[in-house]
């Protein structure tokens, strides 16, 4: 299950904004915001995949005293998930958005996803990719349908070599 | 100061460096913001010897997010619409991405201007690492 509710905050734009590497003050400083056309701290475009902090289930996040599958000790806490056959792995493909409105800290959206599409195709590289859609639609306090997330998700049957 | 659409024209690119070398920290940076824990992204010793890629490399949404800040730049504060990429090919730390836009339509849709520009991020081979189309109203 995802998040069902994502509070927008203030710090937590400033630090994604940081991460992506985004200086404009419209994602850290209130001040210079009120000036802008939007008229207030919003949300970077992609923002919203951050709501994974908010899902207590999100597989990607160490839980507290559980086994972790990265490394500590050893190269893996848990022994390797399920990877299909020479080691494969799970990929982010594409990622799209829609906006409808942008968001500001204080606002709390409320979360529905479900899943879309899948497909097959055979990789060049990777042997046989296995695509899979996953929708998730933000809503605001009003029930608004505020943005639109729709990633797609690659599974590859053997390691994606580098060039 | 939002894109006017009497100023642009069919194929008109606008180009943004992201960085000259993408270091681990900032990948790290990433995936505390974003909450992506995945240690393909920040841990070496679980990549290399588990997974079996030759070192760590950035979350796909870091280089969406990264290109990003160049279409909202280019488009102005709260102008998006639509912004959508594939992940074509993965970024390592030391990588430098550029990013470009080219506008593919000027059009008006209910009395307000939009743009849809092409989107896509090179790394310093050249080699495509992000491609996709991004949609935003501007001002006529």
């Amino acid at each position: 299950m995802a998040a069902k509710k994502f509070p927008i905050e203030a710090g937590h734009i400033m630090m994604f904004a940081r991460a992506v590497g985004d200086p404009n003050p419209i994602y850290h400083d209130a001040d210079a915001a009120a000036d802008t056309e939007p008229g207030n701290v919003i949300a970077p475009p992609t923002f919203y995949q951050s709501s994974a902090q908010y899902d207590p289930d999100y597989f990607l996040r160490p839980k507290i005293g559980e086994a972790w599958f990265g490394s500590g000790k050893n190269p893996t806490g848990v022994p390797p998930k399920r990877t299909g056959g020479d080691g494969g792995t799970g990929l982010h493909a594409e990622q799209r958005f829609e906006y409808f409105r942008h968001v500001s800290p204080g606002e709390t959206l409320t979360i529905k996803t479900r899943p879309g599409n899948t497909w097959e195709r055979q990789g060049k590289r990777g042997g046989k990719l296995t695509f899979s859609e996953n929708i998730t639609e933000y809503f605001d306090e009003s029930g608004e349908l505020v943005v639109r997330a729709t990633g797609v998700g690659v599974r590859t049957e053997k390691v994606v070599e580098s060039d | 100061m939002a894109l006017q659409a009497s100023k642009i024209q069919v194929g008109d690119t606008h180009t943004q460096k992201l960085t000259d070398d993408l270091s681990r920290t900032q990948i790290v940076q990433y995936a505390g913001a974003s909450g992506d824990y995945n240690p393909l992204h920040t841990d070496e010793i679980f990549t290399k010897e588990i997974a079996n890629y030759p070192t760590v490399f950035a979350h796909g949404m870091l280089t969406m997010g990264m290109t990003g800040r160049m279409v909202t730049d280019y488009v102005g504060d709260g102008r998006l619409t639509a912004y959508g990429v594939r992940f074509t090919r993965q970024v390592w730390p030391g990588d430098a991405l550029t990013a470009t836009a080219t506008v593919d339509a000027v059009r008006e849709e209910d009395g307000q201007s939009v743009v849809d520009l092409s989107v896509s991020t090179v790394n310093q081979d050249g080699d495509v690492v992000v491609m996709g189309k991004a949609t935003a109203k501007i001002d006529p």
